[in-house]
């Protein structure tokens, strides 16, 4: 059943047609990149010109060959998807995992925005990290990472998805702590790996769970389980799996409680934050949950703890990145909050919605970390001319840059405009439908309407810290010191071009899956009908209609707006001094800029009793004191003891041991053989 | 390449040259010059790895044992000098032979006393790991088991570290304790079941078809082949001399301790405590008993393995938690789990051999393994840094590397038999990227503020040359395990059939009923 299953699905065996064919060489191509450069970080660091050129190429080259993938697919949109088969990875008995690679609606969006906004993020790259020694051993890391990715949305099966989802962890702990010489800095990529295993250990219990019941691991298999077997909606078996599936989704995707390693996660390259930590890995939780849309559809508990933790962390990074000062911090716990977002989208049901807000926040996001980047550029290389130490990435010591740097400040407007959802800009649209399928969720379970309020408010709060960012960076008077003034200014065109890319998209993103409302088709949505298909019939989502949809949608932006003009008035008004010169926060403002203190209440909850444990409880006191000194040498004293007073019986010599063992194996024998 | 070796006669010679091979050797190493000592050594263990090879290629996929030979030897007590291998004995057998030339190759510098003893101790340590493999005559397979303990105790008691005499003697009795009783348990086995068939024969078939024979001594004999094997896994709490042995090991004890030597206990497991007497081990106490232990073992490795000064300690420590893994895939009773056993047993003696070997590399140029003593030095040298790191994630079970195939196998077929153990043993995966991790970060990353560390020099071809071998081998079989995997699976399927207790019959659980 499941087989036969499986042969259609292959579109009639090996021979996939045209570009999807060719899909390995997307992978391949970065893979080639991570290769050469890799060996060039050994032998040639200073061949930058090369190192540039293949690290930028290979990602050109896989974006070039995800369109035309694209394009085949929407000349005949398949009911099934494609399956291009390499080798067999794992054959056991039963369990056969192919390594090979899915096409469907669903992979081709995500390939599309990886090698897109990727080569985007390469290319900026090349200015942003040009003066570094490490050049070569950044680009082979960035191209692996791109590997990584592909394989985790391509993989037809968990364990390969697995492959690519442990890959990307890697990466991101390699290219966190890129300048691992800082202990801060290679603390901060152990962490993210380590409280990544943590959700990895529920992405695993999840295939055992589901292996056992459905026999396979391949996604079509799986899904036509769930398919075939609408008895086990509700059911525990499916609220387990999911749960589990979640709480690898938490990891990755950085959700409560897991989302602590993301903030530590900004001591890497800023163009690393853009990529791995605002557009593609952290995304691949809500890439999970479409995958298998339908087993959580068929879990209405486990859909509901979805969009609370999604809509819980919106607001609650949101309200942390109201009082953070160092740029890229604020664009973290904002990653963090429009994270939630996305899982509040999936969790409701709205699958498209989610995937939709997912491209646009990669548009939008990945505008704002370059910004971020362009700006950290400019104020590092002034700081690094006048020799001073102060820190370049504290707002704190910014202002009044839009002088400096029109463009940066007029690219990273429109990306704000976006994030706080103000028509026509592409983040309005990706984040008005999620709350809007929220409420519409509202009628059947009131709890939606809690998480559609949480939404609302971190809405508010998230025009409002942009406003505040933007106007402590760019508006104002200049707090850098005088010295380094003259130094400030724009970056090169090869920075400045990704910027200009990124803006336009995050200008017109919105049109991908514009609402009929304003005129559109909602095309995305639409496009991934097979995929999120087999999760539909479990509920509907009846989209607010008429004078309610009017009302939700001037709400949105009414609050965007309010948001916005707050945030800049409020920050405005307040007189900012530069960072060395501030006092610290007080009462609960200190408590949102030390994040509530989570991290150290983990660190006293779990990490320092558990070493504890090891240390003291099971290595002193078990291992070395009563397994290895009480059982073990004590029963070596005893027979020590035993042998003295055998010395007094016996010679002593090797042979009457022998004998006596002999004798007494004999006995032995001859006792239990009665 | 069949057509070859049928050509030269390959399967009637190829086990006896195995074991004959480095027996000869010996002699040139001991009475030649000091100087030519290792060269023969690596020389020998090189032929016989290329020798080995061939089993690969002359495997024939099935279940029962291939290259068979039986020469009798002691017929009074039926006892016949009879070799051959399955598709669980060829890997472990390719494993020896494999690490054995990069053990001597990695010894080059690091021996610089008593060369030739050393040397000639090393051939007889590859006679006994061989012989064990191969024997299936329960007589030969003790009398390599005992030969393996006594090349490793000089090697531990001679060339290892301050410690070294408490902790070879305590590696001896340790060991000799279990492997004596297991003697008697195969006397025992032998007279009973002569006794019943009329037949005094150690012949492994002999015995296995048979054992049924023994009656209501089962539970006694498995109770001793059980525990001298829980003392070789080490299963916790056997497990303290294993720390102090690696400690105070040269760098070769070390590898072949941990990539070899303690697979024989698990491979006893597999071999002969569970085939023999199936009903005893999976009665519900014993099964659950073994898992409990196995989970432990996993996650109180893991714990210890994290506090632990000394970087070899740690390796140590962490081979607890791995060998973890395979006894709970052998009870975990399907294809799956048993496959994945025998994946951890490859995986763990590429990646723990390879981590003993960096190490070494490094207490040459510092002499020290002080974790503390280090930081930073992936500056100073990239190359190691590079291969301690892929190593340290192929042990930690990143997929895409060896290390996650067998975790990831006998997780996902023990999960049926044993669901709360095997959730539990999941959370392995956590604590091994916490003590693995954080290691390599004190030793590569963090500051280089250490003035010693500033001059220290990367890998020269030689270290190279035993180092790459285990990466291709991490990388390859992470990614194409397709070929070893096919190879064992009958062996692995036959042992999942002959231990599957009979439904209804006496003292014996349904597997699935056991859960923890």
């Amino acid at each position: 059943m499941t087989l036969s299953l499986l042969a259609h699905a292959e579109n009639a065996g090996g021979a996939v047609p045209g570009a999807i064919g060719l899909v390995w060489l997307l992978v391949a191509l970065p893979l080639a990149g991570f290769l050469i450069n890799g060996a060039l970080s050994l032998w040639s660091p200073r061949a930058k010109s090369a190192v540039s050129v293949v690290g930028a190429a290979v990602l050109i080259g896989s974006f070039v060959l995800s369109v035309l993938i694209f394009l085949q697919l929407r000349q005949a949109p398949p009911e099934a998807p494609y399956i291009v088969r390499l080798w067999t990875w794992l054959p056991v008995d039963a369990l056969q995992v192919q390594f090979a690679f899915q096409v469907d609606q669903l992979s081709s969006v995500m390939l599309l925005v990886i090698t897109g906004v990727g080569s985007l993020i390469h290319l900026f790259s090349v200015g942003y990290m040009r003066s570094d020694e490490g050049y070569a051993r950044y680009f082979a890391y960035l191209n692996l990472f791109v590997v990584f990715m592909l394989v985790l949305v391509l993989g037809s099966s968990m364990p390969l998805m697995f492959i690519g989802w442990e890959g990307v962890g890697l990466c991101s702990y390699l290219l966190i702590g890129f300048w691992f010489t800082e202990k801060a800095n290679a603390d901060a990529g152990k962490k993210a790996f380590i409280v990544n295993r943590i959700g990895d250990f529920g992405f695993l219990v999840a295939m055992f769970m589901i292996w056992n019941a459905a026999g396979s691991l391949d996604f079509p298999a799986v899904v036509h389980w769930a398919e075939t077997n609408p008895a086990l909606a509700g059911g525990g078996l499916v609220t387990a799996i999911t749960l589990f599936l979640f709480l690898g989704c938490t990891g990755k995707s950085a959700q409560i409680p897991l989302y602590v390693w993301l903030p530590d996660a900004m001591a890497g390259p800023t163009p690393v934050s853009a990529l791995i930590h605002a557009a593609t890995m952290v995304t691949a939780g809500v890439y999970l949950v479409v995958r298998l849309s339908v087993l959580f559809a068929m879990a209405p508990f486990t859909s509901a703890v979805v969009a609370g933790v999604g809509a819980l962390t919106a607001l609650f990074a949101a309200t942390i990145g109201l009082r953070q000062y160092d740029i890229k911090k604020v664009l973290a716990y904002s990653t963090v909050s429009q994270l939630g977002y996305m899982f509040l989208g999936v969790g409701t049901g709205a699958y498209a919605s989610g995937i939709f807000h997912l491209v646009t926040h990669a548009f939008f996001k990945a505008l704002l970390f370059l910004g971020a980047g362009s700006v950290i550029h400019a104020m590092h290389h002034a700081y690094h001319a006048t020799h001073s130490h102060a820190d370049a990435q504290d707002m704190r010591n910014m202002g009044g840059l839009r002088a400096a740097m029109p463009w940066t400040f007029a690219f990273m407007l429109i990306a704000t405009l976006a994030i706080s959802g103000i028509p026509p800009f592409s983040g309005f649209f990706s984040k008005d439908e999620i709350l809007a399928g929220a409420f519409a969720r509202g009628a059947e379970n009131p709890i939606f309407y809690v998480y559609y309020g949480m939404g609302v408010l971190a809405a508010l709060l998230t025009a409002f810290y942009m406003a505040r960012l933007m106007t402590m960076t760019f508006l104002g008077t200049s707090r850098t010191g005088e010295a380094e003034r003259p130094h400030l200014h724009e970056a090169p065109w090869i920075m400045t071009g990704p910027l200009l890319v990124l803006a336009l998209l995050s200008l017109a993103g919105g049109l991908i899956n514009l609402p009929p409302l304003w005129g559109g088709g909602a095309g995305l949505e639409h496009w991934l009908d097979p995929v999120t298909a087999p999760a539909a019939g479990y509920f509907r989502i009846e989209a607010p209609h008429g004078q309610t949809e009017y009302f939700l949608v001037g709400a949105a932006v009414a609050i965007g707006l309010i948001g916005l003009i707050w945030g800049y008035l409020a920050t405005s008004r307040r007189r900012t001094v530069p960072a060395q010169d501030s006092a610290a926060d007080t009462g609960f403002w200190r408590v949102l800029a030390h994040k509530y203190y989570v991290d150290e209440i983990y660190d006293a909850v779990i990490v320092r009793p558990l070493v504890w444990l090891s240390r003291v409880l099971l290595w002193r006191v078990v291992d070395q004191g009563i397994v290895d000194g009480m059982a073990v040498n004590g029963s070596a004293k005893i027979s020590r003891g035993l042998g003295w007073i055998g010395s007094r019986l016996q010679t002593g010599q090797v042979g009457i041991y022998v004998v006596f063992f002999l004798v007494g194996a004999l006995w032995i024998l001859r006792v239990v053989s009665g | 390449m069949s057509a070859i070796l049928a050509s030269i006669g390959y399967s009637h010679w190829a086990l006896h040259v195995l074991i004959v091979l480095p027996l000869v050797g010996i002699i040139p190493i001991l009475v030649g010059p000091v100087a030519a000592a290792r060269r023969v050594a690596l020389f020998v263990t090189v032929v016989e790895f290329i020798v080995s090879m061939g089993l690969w290629w002359g495997f024939a996929p099935t279940a029962g044992m291939q290259f068979v030979s039986s020469t009798p030897w002691i017929p009074r007590l039926g006892v016949s000098y009879s070799v051959g291998i399955d598709g669980i004995s060829l890997f472990m057998v390719l494993l020896s032979t494999a690490l054995m030339p990069l053990a001597v190759l990695s010894s080059f510098t690091y021996i610089t006393k008593h060369e030739r003893a050393y040397y000639a101790f090393l051939l007889a340590q590859l006679v006994g790991m061989v012989g064990c493999f191969i024997a299936t005559d329960l007589f030969v397979f003790y009398v390599f088991f005992e030969v393996l303990l006594i090349p490793m105790y000089f090697l531990i008691g001679i060339w290892g570290g301050a410690n070294r005499l408490y902790a070879a003697i305590k590696f001896f009795i340790y060991t000799i304790f279990g492997s004596l009783l297991m003697l008697v348990a195969i006397l025992a086995m032998v007279w009973r079941i002569g006794a019943q068939t009329g037949t005094l024969s150690f012949s492994y078939e002999h015995l296995l078809t048979n054992a049924a024979q023994v009656g209501p001594l089962a539970p006694w004999l498995f109770a001793a082949f059980a525990l001298a094997f829980a003392i070789k896994v080490p299963i916790f709490p056997f497990h303290t001399w294993l720390p102090d042995a690696h400690v105070e090991a040269p760098t070769a004890g070390s590898v072949l301790l941990a990539g070899v030597l303690l697979k024989i206990g698990t491979y006893g497991f597999l071999r002969f405590a569970v085939p023999f007497f199936p009903q005893v081990a999976h009665d519900p106490f014993v099964s659950r008993l073994i898992v409990v232990l196995a989970v432990i073992g996993i996650i109180y490795g893991a714990l210890v393995a994290l506090v632990q000064p000394d970087f070899k300690k740690l390796v140590a420590y962490s081979s607890v938690s791995h060998l973890g893994f395979v006894m709970l895939g052998i009870w975990g009773g399907t294809v799956q789990s048993v496959q994945g056993s025998l994946m951890v047993m490859i995986s763990h003696g590429l990646s723990t051999g390879a981590l003993f070997f960096l190490i070494g590399m490094l207490y040459e140029r510092r002499h020290t393994r002080e974790i503390a003593a280090y930081g930073g030095i992936a500056r100073v040298i990239p190359v190691f840094g590079i291969i301690l790191t892929v190593v340290a994630l192929s042990s930690i079970g990143l997929p895409g590397l060896n290390g996650f195939v067998g975790e990831f196998l006998v997780l996902l077929g023990s999960f049926g038999n044993h669901p709360v153990a095997t959730i539990i043993a999941t959370t392995g995966v956590i604590f091994a990227a916490a003590y693995l991790l954080w290691a390599i970060q004190r030793v590569l990353f963090n500051r280089l503020d250490k003035p010693e560390n500033e001059r220290l020099t990367d890998l020269n071809p030689r270290e190279l040359i035993v180092l790459l071998p285990l990466v291709a081998g991490i990388v390859w079989l992470g990614l194409f395990p397709g070929p070893v995997l096919r190879r064992m699976e009958p062996a692995a399927r036959h042992f999942v059939e002959i231990t599957q207790p009979v439904p209804g019959s006496t003292g014996a659980a349904s597997v699935a009923e056991v859960r923890p």
